[in-house]
This record gives C-alpha cells, sequence and structure tokens, in this order.
C-alpha cells in the first residue's frame, strides 16, 4: 500500500475512532463488571479491595442473597408475573390485532385509533389513579366476601372458607390486580406492531382454510399465529424486558414481601441493609443476568421492535 | 336501523378525518371546555351520573344488537377483551384524574371535598412544584445535548464501521435493557462519596482536590443524576440514528466526492437534509422519555439532597404516597401531561416547517 498523505489521515481517523467506540463501549460494561466483581467480595473486603476481580471468590454471597436476601422470593415472583402478562398479551392483543386487520365491524378504526391515541398521549402520574382503582376494587371484594362468609360457613368447612378468603385478599387479588395493569401497558404498542404485520400477509391461506371448513377462531389459532411469529417474537420479547424491569407499579400495589418482583426487592433490600453492599450487589446480579442471557440470545428481535416502536412514537 | 347508524358514524368520521389540524385542536378544545363546564356544575347530582352510564350503558347494548342483526358479533368477540383491560386499566383512569383533580381527597375517607380549580391554583404557586419542572428540564437539555450528540458520533462512527457494527450495536444497547433501578444502584455506589469507585479512581490519578460527596453535594447531584440518564439512554438515540443513516443511499455519498466534496461538506449537505425527519423523532422520544424519568432518581438520590434532584413525576408520587393529597397528585398529573403535550405538539409543528423549507 503506498504510504501518501491521503491513506495516512484516513488511518489515522480509523484509529481515533475506533479507540473512540471501545472507550464509550467499556463505559458499558464496566459498571456491570463491577457489579459482579463486588458481590464476590467480604462486608471487609469490598470497601478496600477496589479490584475487578477479587482475589478470594466468596460465592456464598449468591446463596445467602438468594434464601436470606429473600431474591429467591423475588426472582420466582418476577419469572411468573412476567410469562403471565407476555402470555396475557400476546393472546389478547393478537386476538384484537387479527380482528382489526381481516374483520369489519361498525366502531374499528375509531377503536383503532384509540389504541393508537393511548400509545402517544402522554400521561404522567397514571398510576394515581390505578392505585385508587386497585384500592377501591379490593375495598368492594373485602366487603363482599365478609358478607358471604356466614351464608359460606353453613355449608362449607370452616378451615376452607377462611383459607381461600385469606388467600384471595394476600395473594390471589394483588397479583392478578398487578398483572391485569401490566398487560394493559403493553397492550397498545402489542396491537399496533401485530395489525400491521397481520396487514402485510397474504390472505389466500386463509380463505384456503376458510375453504377447508375452518373457523374464525381456527383461522386465528392455527393459520394466522403461526404466520406471525416473527412480529410475536418482538412482542414477547419487549415486554417481557418491560415488565422485568418495571417498578412503580410494583411498588405501589403490591405492598407484602412475598408478592414482590424484583426491582422492588432490590429498593427494599437496599433500604433495610444500606450496609450489605456485597449481598445487594449478588442480588443486583441475580436481577440482571437474565435479562443479560434473554438479550444476547434474541437482540435481533429487540433491535426490531426499537425500530418499529420509534416509527409509531 | 342499524346500518343507517353506522352510515351516520362513519360521515362524522369522515368529517373529522378531513378537518384541517388548526380546526382538529380547537374542536379537541371546545369539546373539552363543554365536558368540563358540564361536569362542573352536574358532577354532584345523581340524575347527571345515572344519565351518563345510562346513554353509555344503551350505547353498547344498542351496538351489540345492530351487530347480531348485522352477523358481526364474531369480531366482537375478539376485540372485546382488549377493549375490557383497555377501558378498565387506561380509560377510567384517564377520566377519574379529571374527577379528581378537581377534589381534596386523602384517598382514604369515603368522601371527596370538591374544590373546583384550586388545586391548579395551587400548583401555581408551589415553588417546589416549579424547581421539579426546572429540575426535569435541566435533565432534558443535558440528554437532548450531551446524549444525542453521543449517539450521533457513535452512529457516525459505526456507519463506517462495516465489521463491527453488530458488536457494537450490541453493546451500546446493554445500559437500556437494564432497569432503572439497578443502574440507579450501580452508579449510586460508583459516586459515593466514602467508597466510591469514582473517587477511588481520582485518588489514584492524584485528583485529591477533585473528589467529592458526588450525590450528596447539591451542585453536583443533578448533573450526576442527569449524565446517568444519558448514559442509560444514548443506545436508543444510537440504534434510531444508525438505522435511519443506513437508508441513505451510498450513491449519494459517492456523488458528492465525484463533485469534490470532503467529509464536513458531504456530511453538511447530505447527511444532515435526509436525517432531519430521524433528528426530529429522537428530539420528541428524547424529551418525552427524559422529563418523564423518575425510577433513576427514586433509586439514585430519591429527590435528595434537599429538593435539588425532584423532577415531576417523583413530586405526584410525593403528593400521593408522603401527603396522601390524591386530587392534588391528579392536578400534577394533569398539569404536566398538558406541558407535555404541548412540547410535542410544537415539536410536529417545527418538524412540518422544516420539511417544507
Amino acid at each position: 500500500m503506498r504510504l501518501n498523505k491521503y491513506t495516512l489521515t484516513q488511518h489515522a481517523s480509523g484509529f481515533l475512532i475506533n479507540v473512540f467506540l471501545i472507550i464509550v463501549s467499556l463505559t458499558c460494561v464496566f459498571p456491570l463488571l463491577w457489579m459482579f466483581g463486588s458481590s464476590l467480595k467480604t462486608q471487609s473486603t469490598i470497601f478496600s479491595d477496589m479490584s475487578i476481580i477479587p482475589g478470594a471468590m466468596h460465592w456464598e454471597n449468591f446463596y445467602l442473597a438468594w434464601t436470606k436476601g429473600g431474591f429467591g422470593v423475588y426472582f420466582l415472583n418476577s419469572l411468573f408475573y412476567t410469562t403471565i402478562v407476555v402470555f396475557g398479551i400476546v393472546m389478547v392483543s393478537s386476538l384484537a390485532a387479527y380482528a382489526f386487520s381481516r374483520m369489519n365491524f361498525p366502531g374499528k378504526n375509531l377503536l383503532f385509533f384509540m389504541f393508537l391515541a393511548a400509545m402517544m398521549i402522554p400521561l404522567p402520574g397514571s398510576f394515581v389513579p390505578l392505585y385508587v382503582l386497585v384500592n377501591n376494587v379490593r375495598n368492594v371484594l373485602l366487603n363482599a366476601m365478609a358478607a358471604s362468609t356466614p351464608f359460606l360457613l353453613k355449608v362449607l368447612p370452616e378451615n376452607f372458607v377462611y383459607g381461600t378468603t385469606s388467600f384471595i385478599e394476600s395473594q390471589f387479588y394483588p397479583r392478578t390486580a398487578y398483572i391485569l395493569c401490566m398487560i394493559n401497558v403493553g397492550l397498545s404498542f402489542s396491537i399496533y406492531m401485530l395489525k400491521t404485520f397481520f396487514d402485510r400477509m397474504p390472505k389466500e391461506l386463509e380463505d384456503a382454510a376458510r375453504i377447508d371448513g375452518c373457523s374464525r377462531l381456527g383461522i386465528w389459532r392455527h393459520v394466522a399465529l403461526p404466520l406471525a411469529k416473527p412480529a410475536i417474537a418482538v412482542i414477547i420479547i419487549y415486554n417481557a424486558l418491560n415488565v422485568w424491569n418495571e417498578y412503580i407499579l410494583a411498588n405501589l400495589i403490591l405492598s407484602s414481601k412475598n408478592l414482590m418482583p424484583l426491582q422492588r426487592g432490590l429498593m427494599v433490600f437496599q433500604g433495610e441493609h444500606i450496609t450489605q453492599y456485597p449481598l445487594l450487589m449478588a442480588g443486583m446480579t441475580i436481577t440482571v443476568v437474565p435479562i443479560l442471557i434473554i438479550y444476547l440470545v434474541m437482540q435481533r428481535f429487540i433491535i426490531k421492535g426499537i425500530t418499529a416502536g420509534a416509527v409509531v412514537g | 336501523m342499524g346500518f343507517h347508524l353506522a352510515e351516520k358514524i362513519k360521515q362524522c368520521y369522515n368529517a373529522l378525518h378531513n378537518a384541517t389540524p388548526k380546526q382538529k385542536v380547537v374542536g379537541t378544545v371546545l369539546l373539552l371546555a363543554a365536558l368540563e363546564t358540564v361536569f362542573l356544575f352536574f358532577h354532584d347530582s345523581a340524575v347527571f351520573w345515572i344519565l351518563a352510564y345510562g346513554l353509555v350503558t344503551l350505547a353498547l347494548i344498542f351496538l351489540v344488537l345492530a351487530n347480531i342483526i348485522k352477523k358481526s358479533l364474531a369480531a366482537f368477540f375478539f376485540v372485546v377483551p382488549a377493549l375490557a383491560i383497555f377501558s378498565i386499566f387506561y380509560i377510567y383512569p384517564f377520566f377519574k384524574v379529571l374527577q379528581l383533580s378537581q377534589h381534596a381527597w386523602d384517598g382514604i375517607s369515603p368522601k371527596m371535598v370538591f374544590v373546583g380549580l384550586s388545586n391548579f391554583v395551587e400548583i401555581m404557586k408551589d415553588k417546589i412544584w416549579w424547581v421539579s419542572m426546572r429540575n426535569a428540564g435541566y435533565i432534558t437539555l443535558i440528554a437532548l445535548t450531551f446524549q444525542n450528540a453521543l449517539a450521533l458520533a457513535l452512529a457516525l462512527a459505526c456507519d463506517r464501521q462495516i465489521r463491527a457494527k453488530n458488536f457494537y450495536r450490541v453493546i451500546f444497547f446493554i445500559p437500556p435493557v437494564l432497569s432503572e433501578v439497578v443502574v440507579g444502584l450501580i452508579w449510586r455506589w460508583i459516586y459515593d462519596g466514602d467508597y466510591g469507585f469514582l473517587n477511588y479512581t481520582l485518588n489514584l490519578l492524584g485528583l485529591h482536590q477533585l473528589t467529592h460527596n458526588w450525590l450528596s453535594d447539591p451542585n453536583t447531584a443533578l448533573t450526576c443524576v442527569a449524565i446517568i440518564h444519558s448514559w442509560k439512554g444514548f443506545g436508543w438515540g444510537f440504534m434510531i440514528l444508525l438505522a435511519g443513516l443506513q437508508t441513505i443511499p451510498k450513491e449519494l455519498y459517492e456523488a458528492a466526492r465525484v463533485d469534490g466534496a470532503n467529509v464536513w461538506q458531504s456530511f453538511k449537505n447530505v447527511t444532515i437534509p435526509l436525517m432531519i425527519p430521524v433528528f426530529v423523532l429522537v428530539m420528541i422520544l428524547t424529551i418525552l422519555g427524559s422529563m418523564q424519568a423518575f425510577v433513576l432518581i427514586l433509586s439514585m438520590t430519591g429527590g435528595g439532597p434537599g429538593y435539588h434532584t425532584e423532577v415531576p413525576v417523583t413530586r405526584i408520587l410525593a403528593s400521593m404516597q408522603g401527603s396522601s393529597m390524591f386530587g392534588y397528585a391528579c392536578a400534577q398529573g394533569l398539569t404536566f401531561g398538558v406541558i407535555l403535550m404541548m412540547v410535542s405538539f410544537a415539536q410536529m409543528g417545527i418538524s412540518r416547517k422544516l420539511k417544507q423549507a
């Protein structure tokens, strides 16, 4: 290669650009590495030993965080909420999107426009009325249960009645309320995304299925859903990240420790044991690792979702 | 009959659809004003609520009946689950905010006291609210300049590198997929005055005079939060800008080079004009996102020291959780929502002007 002035400046600028990119990449990764390194230190070394790879690895921190720190419960809760919410969103939004794309009914455009508007109108502090709603319904539910208990006691065994009512009050209701709220959060985007996908899909396959005697629901289940797999993958990833990382509604709706997901658990742990840094760091690693794995495996779907979401907004 | 009504609705819808933007805005404002007046006068009479709910119920029953006739009920079953969740968790809260913003209510007592617009008057006088507004504006300003400049620089750098592009794309999007709680807690510790990594590094480099209690000093806390917000957010801008850059045909750059343009000239005359829609999009997303960011602040500083890192949404949360003023919290939310709407409308107007020019 001839080394004239032009190629020299080209090489120099290429080198500088690479240095710049590498420095920014390091700042993106460094906090995570440091968090992981710190989770392997002890309470006494964490403030003195600033290295990323500690001398002695204390893997038992993860065990302690999982059991004593309560992160095992939080982790399972997060997993529970994320799976159910994502499943719910896929079901509800694909049904609605299929109707918006393929069927005719009065008010169709108006309804679809409503979902679009919900995506675009910013509603800061929408958690206030949601909290009020969840609270009011809880009160109604508690009153109804209290009123019906005397009758139920006459027909059913006592243990069963009290067990069921306390289960509904402490477990079933808060979890359901949180799940429904979170389904609503992801609904508009998912409906929009799937509707545009269905619109671009050829209708011939569905016609063939209809001629073979498939019902509307059957076509949705056996033709439309399998064909929409790429779009559904985007929706699953996008919403899974969203639910896993959600904090504020979990903060307002779920008040008992055995209901909390990870983000809420982290804040509670941080408030209660501000000095137990290694366990906190271990808890944070437990929170981050599943997200990172999903992200690295599925990143091309995530990137698609971002560009789609950006075009909407 | 049903068919007739559907036609009428269609006509109204078409009329709305063909209105100019100005007419739409004026119409919406007038409609809201009319609703508000009716609401103000009749909100505590039972007849009003019976009429309102009765009309809605009748309309729904009528629609369902009309649809049995038209045999499109199947479609309704497809939409009903989504519609039910949406109306309970989006439309109801929307109107609940309107109602609560005109009441004083502690969230527990069965009676709400109607106070009209005095919640909004109170907001105008609330010094901390406007401080929080200014803080959010500051964070947004840093995000608009620092974060977007970084995102653009990285996107331009990656646009040329074909081999490593995917690698950097994966790395730069790691901060956005992390939760705000985790990011806040990690950086809170890095910034820590006594044991933080930042001060440790500064000491190591011999810059003792720069070590600082970063998050408890009123002078630096907000900037630190804003920088971390930008760190968490630049991946979004990077992705969208890179996607935009990739759509620019390479022939245009070649043509520019043949015509003798240098790098800067081809950037100025080819890249920027073609990227203006993308720039506007990124700016709107940045403004809406940064103004409403608050979980990061909760986990980093909790609004402190004093009120130096409070933002509007943390104030709303504080009015609700801290001082149990639900009506006031809703009024704050409404005010802030209207301000955000105005900002994004202004942005869209500007972008339309730019497109015409």
